[in-house]
């Protein structure tokens, strides 16, 4: 499986809403298992990259991508089944989603519709996920509660794990930690550097902090366009490649 | 020494200003106003149905549900029309609990937001507001006279006019199913908008199908509001008259009066007897009609929505505080 190529490709990438412009030309690579940490203000076109790389962007009415997004190589665009995509990218979106499923059904959720049914299998699967979502001490006596019912940090862990029960190959995680404190999002972060040796991930995240402790590139995506693409060192370096990375990695930028 | 007196009580800072009194005047005096308009809903109902259970109180008992009518509905009890509009009711539900579910999931989960919905839209909500005899005419047109003689070309002999399908509880509840279809796919509708959208993108970025969210996500959880729209149709399939005037109830028929024949009275190629159109008929079309027998006609038909739309509510709370998010 491993090759050459990077793990995502975007190849001059515009995404649109109607008329609506919000991804211009975008073009970058990410190795594979690799962290890539993507900074950038509100309305600069982070989700919306998200979105095309599981193909959700098709279920907004009027929304439509034009280049090549591929991943292994493969344009997603010209996938026959789009949910066999997703089910190799876990996504985390920043509003916690408790499904009306019980904790356990919340994360066995994907692997039962896969059509995993042996309960120790899903046992193993759920143990596992709410580990690595740091969630597992927390719960682990009460597995029937509803999803719904955790309060909205614990929620935010629970769609971590949901996106981790497939072990996917890619993690997309965008503005993870928005609802969670900040012991635990650091507990997280260094469950994401053992992740990151068996998958990629790509980190949208407000915290610039955030990605300087754990991407290997940070990409910053403003207005829609790809100002700099750097190893995270030289983003937060004095001397980054774009005065406007420098100014918005300190604050400076209006 | 002299005790000092303690001074006057300051007058109240909180005291109401002339006007903070005027605005608690006016809102009291709008309160009772709403209140008299809300007394003026519930009076005639309350008296209309005090007046026809007085009335109807010498005649009502489980012999007179159990019965079948004598000498034209003059004597005896309600039950071939209390068994026809059971029939009747549970016929179209037959056609229109499946027909109206999988519209709405359609309109609501998979079209697309276009012209070709927004016409299916319309149309439904048009279809709702045609009044029901316009439906009854429907029904002779489609059912009676199309559907019937293509379906006697195969069941019927062609020599026995007696194995010919009539007018009956097949073409009512047909007629009934299509009057209440754009009720049931409306209701429907709303029970399935109302389960947020995020939990259906959360299982799209699982992988799931839309099919594969809407059953394990989408349905069971709107599942409680469809089933209520549901019952509140069974209401109104079995108070209308003029949708089966002309589609198969008629004023009078024998059916058995003991063993299952009395549980299955009617076939469903054959005209049957039900409470509106029993009511109907025996309040004015038949004279020297027993005035008890027409109170006790209207009570029990009254008595049967009641006690359907009350299921509903109740149904409605208990499902609401089951709520799941």
């Amino acid at each position: 499986m491993i090759n050459g190529k990077p793990h995502i490709e975007f190849r001059d990438v515009c995404a649109f809403y109607g008329s609506k412009q919000v991804l211009r030309n975008v073009s970058f690579s990410v190795p594979r298992h690799s962290v890539i940490g993507v900074i950038g203000p509100a309305n600069s076109g982070k989700t919306t990259m998200l979105k095309t790389i599981n193909r959700t962007l098709d279920f907004i009415a009027g929304a439509r991508f034009t280049g090549q997004v591929l991943v292994n190589g493969e344009s997603v665009a010209d996938m026959r089944n789009p949910n066999e995509l997703r089910r190799r990218i876990g996504m985390v979106f920043p509003l916690p989603v408790g499904l009306p499923l019980t904790v356990y059904e919340n994360v066995a959720y994907a692997p039962r519709r896969r059509g995993i049914t042996a309960k120790t299998e899903l046992d193993e699967i759920v143990e596992r996920c709410l580990r690595q979502a740091v969630l597992w001490d927390e719960v682990k006596d009460r597995l029937e509660l509803l999803g719904t019912r955790l309060s909205g940090g614990q929620q935010q862990r629970l769609t971590l794990a949901r996106a981790l029960s497939l072990s996917p190959e890619i993690l997309c995680l965008d503005e993870f930690s928005i609802a969670i404190d900040p012991v635990t999002t650091m507990r997280i972060e260094d469950v994401l550097r053992v992740l990151r040796k068996s998958m990629t991930i790509v980190l949208v995240t407000n915290l610039v902090q955030q990605a300087r402790r754990l991407a290997d590139n940070t990409l910053f995506l403003w207005r829609g366009e790809v100002v700099e693409l750097s190893p995270t060192d030289v983003v937060f370096s004095e001397q980054p490649k774009d005065r406007r990375t420098y100014d918005y990695v300190n604050g400076i930028f209006g | 020494m002299a005790i000092p007196t303690p001074a006057a009580p300051p007058a109240n800072p909180f005291a109401p200003s002339e006007f903070e009194r005027r605005k608690a005047r006016a809102a009291a005096r709008n309160q009772w106003i709403m209140f008299f308009f809300c007394a003026v809903l519930v009076v005639p109902l309350v008296a209309i149905l005090v007046d026809i259970f007085a009335k109807a109180a010498p005649v009502l008992s489980l012999h007179y549900l159990w019965d079948n009518p004598v000498n034209k509905g003059k004597a005896g009890g309600l039950w071939a029309p209390l068994a026809g509009t059971f029939y009747l009711v549970i016929g179209s539900l037959l056609f229109v609990a499946p027909i109206g579910i999988c519209a709405a999931i359609y309109l609501n989960e998979y079209a697309r937001e276009g012209w070709l919905n927004r016409i299916i839209s319309i149309t439904v909500t048009s279809l709702a507001g045609v009044p029901s005899i316009v439906h009854g005419l429907f029904g002779v047109g489609a059912f009676v006279l199309v559907m019937l003689p293509a379906i006697n070309r195969v069941v019927a002999d062609p020599n026995d006019r007696t194995t010919r399908w009539e007018a009956g509880l097949l073409t009512a509840s047909l007629t009934i199913a299509v009057m209440n279809l754009p009720v049931v796919i409306t209701s429907a509708r709303e029970a399935l908008g109302a389960v947020p959208q995020t939990f259906r993108e959360a299982c799209w970025n699982l992988g799931a199908t839309r099919w594969q969210t809407i059953r394990t996500i989408v349905l069971p959880n709107s599942f409680s509001g469809i089933l209520t729209g549901i019952i509140l149709v069974v209401s109104r399939a079995a108070g209308e008259t003029a949708p089966i005037l002309f589609t198969g109830a008629t004023y009078f028929k024998f059916v058995a009066d003991s063993g299952w024949e009395k549980l299955f009275p009617y076939s469903i190629g054959e005209a049957f007897m039900a409470m509106s159109m029993h009511l109907y008929i025996i309040s004015n079309q038949i004279s020297q009609m027993p005035d008890v027998m027409k109170f006790g006609s209207a009570a029990v038909l009254i008595g049967l929505i009641l006690f359907i739309n009350s299921f509903a509510i109740a149904l409605r709370v208990w499902l609401r505080g089951r709520k799941r998010w």
